[in-house]
């Protein structure tokens, strides 16, 4: 493939919001009240349309004519791209809102930066997906002040929830090859330059909802190189249930 | 008041209802009246909240990225649905909390159609063509219902049905253009959801309790019967042009009456799943208490926040 980097670069973007609308999509219909329900719904539908912006701009480059579902449904574990916080599941709704914000407030400034890429068809992308990132980034927000300074209970179990999760946050701001080679010609974002900015408007936000910010310093990584945590296999199994029981044929 | 004063009352406003004005919750109206709205009412909020699970069983699974956010949107138009029913039953004076009370006790029914399995992707076809399209059989009368919150929610709800019954369609259709599989799967839908979709149209006439009442006050325009049998002679034109067969050696078109004769429904299969023995009566329960049970937390703390900002707000002012 002739811009093997760029394919490569983009489904590092694409595998993000393709898995954690997976986790959302477990949920639908099981919220805590209907109004909920809605919202995180809206915040899945961006994702999974998102997603298949980049994946139809992904199958294009393959030279294949490989179609946004043969991407997002067809690979092997170890060909995703996403971080590992997106894959994690829904323990409780703390969890389910500490993943969704830590998420949030990266994939906002990611996209604020891929506005100003060189590559076209990502900033068209981003362009509108900033509009969608921004509203999920103040529900997610106003949720963890809301459970943070909630009850002792809310409090208690949104803290647990962050400082479990911690320990995936600095993966994002990890370059893999393909990273590097965009941001030489302009087209990808330097996310390591946006890793003190994240932290402080994190810590901003947990300070707001009476939370404590981790002093953990040991982080895990690896899901964009491809390597997942054991939750990966489920999800795939079940995203891709139908497409590997009935190969080639039309939905 | 005095028994004349009321009798006075109630005559007036079956005088409105036949003139066909619009009854609104402030509006004088008999306890019976709202008693029946709140059963009805509440009961078709509860189909709609408990229909989102069968569907959402196949949204981690739906076999392409377009139909996935179209389930997604589906199941959120049916949260949706929920939502202004529950609205339109709390006018009358009664509160969310109880009405969840009343479905999670057991108290209040939704419609048995839920009860049933979604085994296969071509269910999401079959429920869309077959569930949503009785549903809208049973709901677009009420668009012209005498209560003005529930006639009005039904015209949007309504809308919105009519686009899930094209989509459930079109999923049939792409299913039957398909591989043998494929259409294999989607006459296997069909076999299971034809029987369980005309019961929707609810028990026959001479069983029905509730049809003159509801016919006076228009929460009923048709009865059951007439009903089922619009449903069929419109249903089955549509599975012909699919090239399936519908599970009924019996149905056949009678010149004489211009209508589809059918097969005797099995109406113990009916009462067994509405007394709560149906395949699936216990798992949709017990989702729907556990979402509630497990959401307790987080909405205890939104409330204690919310509280929190409104006192915040009154220190300030004073
Ligand atoms: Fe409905
Ligand atoms: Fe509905
Ligand atoms: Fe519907």
């Amino acid at each position: 493939m002739k811009n093997e980097n760029l394919y490569n670069y983009i489904l590092g973007i694409a595998d993000n919001s393709l898995i954690l609308g997976q986790r959302l999509g477990e949920l639908c219909g099981h919220g805590p009240n209907l109004e909920t329900d809605i919202a995180m719904t809206n915040i899945n539908l961006d994702l999974i349309g998102q997603a298949r912006s980049y994946y139809q701009y992904a199958g294009k480059l393959t030279g294949q004519d490989k179609s946004e579902d043969d991407i997002a449904f067809l690979r092997l574990e170890r060909e995703y791209r996403n971080v590992l916080l997106v894959e994690q599941p829904n323990t409780h709704f703390g969890y389910v809102m500490v993943r969704q914000f830590l998420f949030d407030m990266f994939h906002f400034m990611l996209m604020e930066k891929l506005q100003h890429s060189k590559d076209e068809t990502l900033v068209a992308i981003a362009n509108k997906g900033i509009k969608e990132v921004s509203y999920h980034k103040r529900f997610s927000s106003d949720w963890i002040k809301r459970l943070g300074d909630g009850t002792a209970e809310s409090n208690a179990k949104i803290q647990e929830a962050i400082n479990d999760l911690w320990r995936f946050t600095d993966e994002f701001f990890q370059l893999t090859e393909a990273d590097k080679a965009m941001v030489e010609v302009g087209i990808g974002v330097d996310v390591s330059k946006l890793k003190e900015d994240y932290y402080k408007k994190v810590s901003e936000v947990l300070e707001e909802a009476t939370l404590q910010t981790p002093e953990n310093k040991y982080f895990t990584k690896g899901g964009k190189e491809g390597l997942h945590t054991e939750h990966m296999g489920y999800i795939l199994a079940e995203l891709q249930y139908m497409q590997r029981t009935f190969p080639n044929m039309t939905w | 008041m005095s028994e004349k004063e009321i009798k006075n009352l109630e005559a007036i406003f079956e005088a409105r209802i036949a003139r066909d004005e619009k009854i609104e919750p402030k509006d004088w109206m008999p306890e019976k009246y709202r008693q029946t709205h709140i059963r009805q009412i509440s009961q078709h909020a509860h189909s709609e909240v408990v229909g989102m699970l069968p569907e959402g069983n196949w949204i981690t699974r739906a076999p392409s990225l377009r139909r996935k956010a179209a389930l997604l949107a589906k199941v959120q138009d049916e949260a949706g649905h929920g939502l202004y029913l529950y609205s339109a039953c709390e006018t009358l004076g009664i509160s969310r909390d109880e009405l969840y009370e009343q479905l999670h006790s057991g108290k209040a029914k939704y419609s048995s159609i839920f009860n049933y399995p979604t085994v296969t992707w071509a269910d999401m076809g079959a429920i869309g063509w077959l569930v949503d399209g009785a549903a809208i059989i049973n709901q677009v009368p009420l668009c012209n219902t005498s209560f003005g919150p529930y006639a009005r929610a039904m015209v949007r709800v309504c809308k919105e049905e009519s686009f899930h019954q094209r989509q459930g369609y079109e999923i049939m259709l792409t299913l039957c253009k398909g591989t043998p599989e494929q259409k294999a799967m989607a006459q296997d839908a069909l076999n299971r959801w034809w029987w369980p979709s005309l019961m929707m149209l609810g028990p026959t006439d001479a069983a029905s309790v509730h049809t003159e009442q509801s016919m006076k006050w228009k929460l009923k325009r048709k009865t059951n019967d007439e009903l089922r049998q619009q449903f069929i002679d419109q249903t089955v034109p549509q599975a012909d042009l699919l090239g399936l067969t519908i599970p009924d050696p019996d149905l056949k078109f009678n010149e004489k009456t211009g209508h589809y004769d059918f097969g005797a429904i099995d109406w113990d299969e009916f009462w067994q799943v509405v007394k709560g023995h149906g395949p699936c009566n216990k798992e949709r329960m017990n989702a729907r208490v556990s979402a509630w049970e497990n959401g307790a937390w987080v909405r205890d703390a939104a409330m204690a926040y919310a509280e929190k900002q409104e006192n915040k707000k009154v220190a300030k002012a004073s």
